[in-house]
């Protein structure tokens, strides 16, 4: 149907390459956040979705129809993809309802269309209004209003949210996702924000380099990252040594039941990642229930970095030849002040890291 | 296609730019080009009558005594009004910008408005009611007068702007108030006074008008005469090349000065207005100064002016002829000032959209009427029309494209700005939102520029209405404009009757010097308070 499909994008400028053979396959109505560090060539890919930029080599289809492949291109006014800059880019000589009109045929532009949209983003009342007049958040709703008007086929979202501050970010964030849901528009939201990537998507493909190095749900990429560096990109991580066992892995902490598959190489050894939230803390007495179980590591808390809904502690193992310092996230009411005695233990599976 | 841009051949770079992905435009490619060589055709038509004319008569022109004589005087005119200029325009500037003169917003416009008055007319002024005043005192007077506030709109813009932190800074490290404005404030402010002296330079070597009035002869005064009393094309044209080159020579000598003094800009939001010097019983003579400069500089001509008029005006006026110059003047000028807009907008849309080594050549291509003295651009026209195409000689097309080309780096000024503000984001974003590359550009990006198009319309407008030299040497035999018919006045010395032409001019040339001065007052508001 209107799925999205990139394939083998290849995009460079004046001698360096930005897009290398990216690969994207964007399912109908769905939600497809691409993640990656500035200067990952996120922009780059969804101007030349958007066609504002031509591809050197690859293809785009779009619901069937050819946007793009080696022999043909079609210019951005016939691909009937919206597009949303980070500054949200309104005309700035035009009103609120201009530029929510400016890609209806005139006809349509009399009609209740255009208040149907202001309505339905929640600014019915700044029809008026110039954008200069308009908080950063009112630019943003006005600039997707716009581009929805004319019922893309996909939405292109570039970074829309990064020019609002926090507090504001998390709510039109909210809004946004709500309402892109009732309208069942296959969109593509780029960004740098993991947190975001991960809350508002159906699917994350991480771009990095001029590719995509992984795509799946955001619980897949959380859980199985497809190495080190993008499991520490989405969140903090502990890295344990392991003997591998079947299907489970011999640790410091434990054994843990493996995820996915082991490492084709296939040794004996390796290593495994554990996320803080994994782990469980508790304080240690002086009493002789220390030393109960082989599966816990006796350890003191090193430093506490408190967050309100959570702490991240780092403690240091008590015993050498374990891990330099391990992470553990606990509830925020269980914050311990550093020099705190503790014993840690593991839950849940372990992922192996090539 | 090959994804590895970085492996072709060096050589392929320059087709690349105009073929690259990125298509450029064709019209813009076509009307920069138009532009650009149109900008070429009066010298390179100059360069060729040179040539034909042979080796051994040019040197014969060139090594003639009187050229030694016209360089003489051309060349200690130029420094001394220079020198003069900077000295006046920096001091002026700084006691509007930065002491604690009273009326400060009043005469940042007083000393602004002599900008509107031609210099031709304020030698006019001068010398109809001293016909003793002329030589070379004279002109530097009447040309220093007249041009100061070249120097002083700059320098008072870039000292209101002026980051306060560095002073302070110079201060706390022992420098007087003196020393620190020696080697701190006079540094920053260095290449608004280099670009306001280089403006001086250049309008000194193209004018014409004044220094006939007070019977000074300069390169420019000389060619002038060549052609049109001797009607000797060659060399008028070889004297040409020579004037081009010291237009150039000014040009490189301010390009390698400023490059040498480093521009120190504060970054945004750092800049704190600073404290203004407190005048206290400096006040009287300050103010007598100005109120001196003003005079000299405003009210002789304009108070000559209004003499003549109320004179005049005992001898009946032909108003039906003043009205007939009015209507060729600004049926030209407008004419003029649509076609150089029109220049202005392929040029200075590729140089920001699509910019490259060659869209930037265009570019600084279209900037080189600058140092263009309008006697050059005519007679390169009337050397390219009499021979490849007489009818144009002395058509109203000829002197319209003159105008449009002398004129073109002011449209630029204007659009470029502008063009700068309308984001290539807007345009793309109109085309996702549906519409064609047309339709954006008369929906998005002709409505964002229109006040940069207004501004470089009126710009040009004014400029060609108030021109002298090359509208003598190219009006259409029997059709006269206001600068022409003044013009024939004056060399008849019937002050009586010329006034009133001169007047209207200052009337047309009065409204963007004001503007100017009020901008800057702007400015200078917003900076104060803060």
């Amino acid at each position: 149907m209107s799925s999205l499909a990139v394939s083998e994008l290849w995009k460079g400028y004046a001698g360096t390459r930005v897009l290398q053979g990216v690969n994207l396959e964007v399912p109908t109505g769905s939600l497809t956040a691409v993640l990656g560090l500035s200067g990952c060539g996120k922009t780059t890919l969804l101007r030349v979705i958007a066609g504002f930029e031509r591809a050197e080599r690859g293809a785009i289809t779009l619901g069937g129809r050819t946007l793009e492949d080696g022999h043909s291109y079609l210019p951005p006014e016939k691909r009937n993809v919206g597009y949303v800059s980070q500054d949200g880019a309104l005309f700035p000589h035009l009103s609120v309802e201009q530029n929510i009109g400016f890609g209806l045929a005139r006809r349509e532009r009399r009609g209740t269309a255009v208040s149907e949209l202001l309505e339905m983003v929640g600014i019915g009342h700044l029809a008026e209004r110039l954008p200069h007049e308009l908080s950063g958040g009112e630019q943003q709703r006005v600039a997707l209003a716009r581009a929805l008007a004319r019922r893309p086929q996909a939405l292109l979202l570039d970074e829309p949210f990064s020019s609002l501050d926090a507090t504001l970010r998390a709510r039109v964030r909210e809004e946004v996702h709500t309402l892109l849901r009732e309208q069942g528009v296959t969109t593509v939201l780029v960004t740098h924000d993991q947190e975001e990537a991960l809350s508002l998507a159906d699917t994350v493909a991480v771009l990095r380099d001029g590719t995509i190095i992984q795509q799946g749900t955001p619980a897949e990429l959380y859980e199985q990252p497809a190495d080190e560096r993008l499991a520490r990109f989405l969140g903090a991580v502990n890295l344990l040594d392991a003997q591998f066992e079947r299907d489970t892995a011999l640790t410091a902490l434990g054994p843990l039941e493996l995820r996915g598959a082991r490492p084709e190489h296939g040794g004996a050894a390796g290593v495994v990642m554990v996320r803080p939230e994994q782990l469980d803390v508790r304080v240690r007495g002086d009493g002789a229930e220390d030393a109960e179980t082989g599966a816990r590591i006796a350890g003191r808390v090193e430093h506490c970095r408190y967050y309100g809904h959570d702490a991240l502690l780092r403690i240091r193992p008590e015993q050498t030849g374990v891990e330099p310092a391990l992470l553990a996230r606990v509830h925020g009411e269980q914050a311990l002040p550093a020099g705190t005695r503790v014993s840690v233990g593991a839950h849940g599976h372990a992922t192996p890291l090539g | 296609m090959s994804s590895l841009a970085d492996t072709a051949p060096a050589s392929g770079r320059w087709t690349r730019a105009w073929s690259g992905r990125r298509r450029l435009p064709l019209v813009s490619v076509v009307g920069a080009t138009i532009a650009a060589a149109l900008v070429l055709l009066p010298l390179a038509f100059l360069i060729v009558q040179a040539q034909q004319s042979g080796s051994s008569e040019v040197q014969r022109l060139l090594l003639r005594h009187s050229v030694a004589v016209l360089l003489w005087n051309t060349v200690r005119l130029t420094l001394a009004c220079t020198a003069l200029c900077a000295v006046l325009g920096v001091a002026a500037a700084w006691c509007v910008e930065r002491t604690t003169l009273p009326a400060r917003r009043l005469w940042a416009v007083a000393l602004v408005l002599p900008l509107g008055v031609p210099d031709f007319v304020v030698g006019f002024g001068w010398v109809s009611i001293d016909p003793a005043l002329h030589g070379y005192l004279a002109a530097v007077m009447i040309m220093t007068l007249s041009l100061y506030p070249l120097v002083y709109l700059p320098v008072a813009g870039a000292l209101a702007n002026l980051d306060a932190g560095l002073e302070e800074a110079a201060r706390s490290l022992g420098l007087s108030p003196w020393q620190a404005f020696w080697r701190v404030t006079l540094r920053q402010i260095r290449p608004a006074v280099l670009g306001g002296c280089l403006l001086v330079t250049l309008a000194l070597l193209a004018e014409f008008g004044a220094f006939e009035i007070v019977q000074y002869r300069t390169f420019t005064v000389a060619i002038f005469t060549e052609f049109k009393l001797g009607f000797d094309v060659v060399a008028a044209s070889v004297l040409s090349l020579v004037l081009v080159a010291l237009s150039v020579a000014a040009l490189g000598a301010e390009l390698s000065l400023t490059g040498r003094g480093s521009v120190l800009r504060a970054g945004p939001g750092a800049r704190r207005g600073a404290r203004r010097v407190v005048l206290g019983r400096l006040s009287a003579p300050v103010l007598a100064g100005l109120a001196a400069l003003s005079g000299l500089a405003l009210g002789v001509p304009i108070g000559s002016l209004v003499y003549w008029m109320v004179r005049g005006s005992s001898t009946t006026l032909p108003a039906a002829s003043i009205l007939a110059a009015v209507g060729h003047t600004a049926e030209y000028s407008a004419a003029a000032a649509v076609l150089a807009t029109a220049m202005a907008v392929p040029v200075s849309s590729l140089a920001i959209r699509h910019r490259n080594r060659a869209t930037v050549l265009l570019e600084r291509l279209a900037y080189l009427p600058m140092a263009l003295p309008g006697l050059v651009v005519a007679l390169g026209l009337v050397a390219f029309s009499v021979r490849y195409a007489f009818a144009l000689y002395q058509s109203a097309l000829e002197l319209i494209v003159a105008y449009a080309i002398l004129f073109l780096p002011l449209a630029l000024v204007g659009v470029r700005s502008a063009m700068g503000q309308a984001s290539p984001r807007l345009e793309e974003v109109g085309r996702s939102l549906g519409s064609r590359p047309a339709a954006v550009w008369l929906r998005v990006t002709l409505p964002l520029i229109a006040p940069g198009l207004g501004a470089a319309f009126a710009l040009v407008f004014i400029s060609s209405a108030t021109e002298l030299t090359a509208t003598l040497l190219l009006h259409p035999t029997g059709v006269n404009t206001l600068a022409t018919q003044f013009w024939a006045y004056t060399t008849e010395l019937s002050y009586g009757a010329a006034a009133p032409y001169a007047a209207l001019m200052v009337a047309i040339s009065a409204v963007p010097a004001y503007l100017l001065s009020r901008r800057m007052g702007t400015l200078a508001r917003a900076e104060g308070p803060r």
